[in-house]
């Protein structure tokens, strides 16, 4: 029997869909990219899919929000858990792009540091903004914020994240603003006026960085003099052989969260995640792996010395931090990119 | 005479088959062009004047607030239609979009609008909504806030065109220039500009050259040259911009070798600053100079330049008498793509360039992505394409459009 060639190419093509279909995974993760998502691979991703008996596929974003958004308003999500910023998960939240939690299938409320339950996100870890040099390009470093604007004394160039947020903290903290005065100063056009002067001081020494992997690539190539960062990529790449400094004084943290998209076709089991990775066995080996701090409070008491002397939240690392005000952010966002982005472009 | 050789009945038919073969053989790529490429661009540019996301979410307050002169507070009818549709409200999404679309008015109105919409919905009182609104936020009580509602419920909406010459409509419906610490996008135009068209200009001076020499040399090393010309086109424009990175910087290769040498000292700063976004969009443009300078250079006779030669002029006057001017399509082929190509560039600058080194681009991948703004990306990329076709239709006219198209 002589076969019809089109019928021949249509099951063809059936039967790699179909293939294609087995082989789609039961769960998409997202994280942030780079060496925090390789530890959140061995920690959280890899060994969920081993208990939960699935498959997962993942994928990485530098935290803008289109494309979650374009997901969630055609109703065609393929991201089912994604690492979000504080602010934006605020904003989502409202907006309805991210589901409302219930915690009840999670985990206990209290068992946790307050600010890591929230309506649409489960406390990830939380990081530090501070910054970094090469001690072997520079023996005696800039100390504090007012020493990282201080061209005369540390010349060169400076590694600074290219958004809004947490630059102008550091600016108004170099210009002598107090801790808690911070974000009390900025909420007015005087002090973000202010913060900008501030940083013209040095701008033409300004290298910008988006993602938190340029930061590091920059200071190791000598590229940038002293560059800001988040402190687990430093600690990591010392790790790996570098001598950078880290300056915890005047510190800004923070945390990041898993949410799960509006619409996610596997919310059952993306609920589950979240739960597995609020567990304090698991959650304990994060900052084994990349010095961030954890959000389970019986999680902090089982790690060990060596590694809780690296995170953010240990005491030493704390005698002059600030938090980061998300709420601040998540209401003045729009308006200080705007003005950011226009300065910057000047 | 020779119309004779063809018979008389024949010469229609064959046409007609000049005619509907092109048509029919280029209607795949015409369809493919319509779906994928006209279609949408033309629903992402009606973008930069749609205004229908306050209309969809808030249709009570879009019909009371038009009969409002837009004096001093508006009547209550206008309180008690938002308080209505804000407490009716369950498209959390729907309001999203809308309240980014009052924030771009009004600095602050997404998280007003939230807040407003939250309280208004757990609590049901029987107060005046004046009172209600103004309780739950004094910023009602604020006609800014009302104006910006006003401007938003238009049908179309001229704010993102005017916000792309940095201008607004102010309160009092005035066309005005924004605050200074918002302009932004005219100096950006200029600078997008500016580095297009030096790039250009160092694209022509290095490439007109390479043209030539490829045109005289012998066969072998013209290919071999031509080949190292077209060689950056097939790595992708990523890897080539991460590349010249690790080239220039600090400890970078020309750097080491050039301190090596005892030429310099201390390092030079070849990156992060215009002078690293030069080389690297040069490197990457040249072929789009070259290419086309060749191709006119290919089809001048030598015996032009021997017999301009024979009537005595000195070469270098031949060569700017004679051949010069016949090589002025290649040369304005190359300049025209190359500059066209350079306007749209961001990735690069925002790569290698320095602090104030964005272009245009930048901000229209800026406005989608990351504040999601499609009206001002729409807007601006309206904008820049109208510059280009204006770029594009000058030098038509002064070229002729088949010369650009075609080459010749």
């Amino acid at each position: 029997m002589r076969t019809n060639p089109i019928s021949t190419l249509l099951s063809a093509a059936a039967i790699l869909l179909a293939a294609q279909v087995a082989h789609a995974s039961d769960i998409t993760l997202v994280g942030a990219g780079g060496v925090l998502q390789d530890a959140e691979r061995a920690v959280f991703f890899e060994p969920f899919a081993k208990e939960a008996g699935v498959t997962f596929s993942e994928d990485s974003y530098a935290g803008e929000q289109a494309k979650i958004r374009a997901m969630a308003l055609s109703k065609n999500v393929t991201w089912d858990v994604v690492q979000l910023d504080h602010a934006e998960m605020i904003v989502g939240c409202d907006e309805g792009l991210y589901q409302k939690l219930d915690w009840s299938k999670i985990g206990n409320p209290e068992d946790f540091l307050p600010q890591a339950v929230q309506p649409c996100g489960v406390g990830a870890f939380a990081w530090s903004f501070i910054f970094a040099y090469d001690q072997d390009r520079i023996a005696d470093g800039p100390k504090n914020w007012a020493d990282f604007w201080n061209l005369k004394k540390w010349p060169g160039k400076r590694g600074m994240r290219a958004s809004a947020r947490l630059t102008l903290e550091a600016a108004l903290l170099a210009d002598g603003v107090k801790n808690e005065d911070l974000y009390k100063v900025l909420a007015t056009d005087d002090g973000v006026a202010r913060a900008f002067t501030k940083l013209d001081e040095i701008k033409s020494q300004i290298v910008w960085w988006s993602t938190g992997a340029e930061s590091i690539e920059r200071l190791a190539a000598g590229d940038v003099a002293v560059t800001t960062a988040f402190n687990g990529r430093v600690t990591t790449a010392n790790q790996n052989g570098r001598h950078f400094a880290l300056v915890w004084d005047g510190q800004m943290y923070g945390q990041d969260y898993w949410g799960i998209v509006s619409g996610s076709p596997h919310k059952d089991l993306a609920e589950k995640f979240l739960a597995f990775a609020s567990q304090p066995e698991v959650q304990s080996k994060l900052p084994e792996r990349i010095a961030y701090g954890i959000m389970n409070k019986k999680a902090i008491a089982m790690v060990s010395p060596k590694a809780a002397e690296a995170m953010p939240t240990a005491p030493q690392n704390l005698k002059n931090a600030i938090p980061f005000d998300a709420a601040f952010w998540a209401e003045n966002d729009a308006d200080l990119t705007a003005k950011f982005e226009a300065w910057r472009a000047r | 005479m020779n119309e004779c050789l063809v018979p008389e009945q024949e010469r229609p038919i064959r046409r007609a088959k000049l005619t509907t073969a092109p048509i029919l053989l280029s209607a795949p790529l015409v369809v493919f062009l319509t779906v994928f490429f006209f279609a949408p661009l033309a629903v992402m540019l009606s973008y930069s004047v749609r205004n229908n996301e306050v209309p969809s979410v808030l249709p009570h307050l879009s019909k009371a607030i038009a009969t409002w002169d837009g004096r001093g507070l508006p009547p209550d009818s206008v309180f008690s239609a938002l308080a209505l549709d804000l407490r009716s409200n369950n498209d959390s999404m729907a309001l999203g979009e809308a309240a980014r679309r009052l924030d771009f008015e009004a600095p602050g109105y997404r998280a007003l609008l939230f807040k407003t919409a939250r309280r208004l919905q757990a609590e049901q009182t029987s107060t005046a909504s004046r009172d209600e609104l103004t309780n739950i936020d004094a910023r009602w009580s604020n006609p800014r806030y009302w104006l910006a509602l006003n401007r938003a419920t238009a049908r179309l909406t001229p704010a993102f065109f005017l916000a792309a010459f940095d201008l607004k409509i102010d309160d009092v419906g005035h066309i005005v220039r924004v605050e200074d610490d918002r302009r932004v996008y005219l100096d950006t135009f200029l600078r997008t500009f500016q580095i297009a068209g030096t790039v250009t200009l160092l694209c022509l001076v290095l490439g007109y050259p390479i043209a030539f020499a490829i045109t005289v040399l012998p066969r072998r090393l013209a290919a071999a040259l031509t080949f190292s010309v077209i060689l950056p086109f097939w790595t992708s424009l990523l890897v080539r911009t991460s590349a010249w990175i690790v080239v220039l910087s600090k400890d970078g290769v020309v750097n080491s070798f050039l301190t090596r040498l005892g030429v310099i000292s201390e390092p030079l700063q070849l990156i992060f600053n215009r002078t690293g976004l030069y080389i690297v969009m040069v490197h990457i443009l040249l072929p789009f100079m070259v290419l086309p300078i060749r191709s006119v250079m290919n089809g001048i006779s030598p015996n032009y330049m021997k017999a301009s030669a024979s009537l005595g002029a000195h070469p270098c006057l031949g060569f700017f008498k004679v051949y010069l001017p016949l090589t002025l399509p290649g040369v304005g082929a190359g300049c025209l793509m190359t500059f066209i190509i350079a306007i749209g560039y961001y990735i690069t600058p925002a790569l290698v360039g320095g602090a104030g080194d964005n272009m245009i681009s930048f901000f229209i991948a800026f406005h989608t992505n990351s504040v999601i703004n499609w009206g001002m990306a729409a807007a601006l990329g309206v904008v820049l394409l109208s510059a280009v076709l204006l770029i594009f239709g000058t030098f038509g006219r002064l070229l002729g459009f088949s010369r650009i198209v075609a080459l010749k």
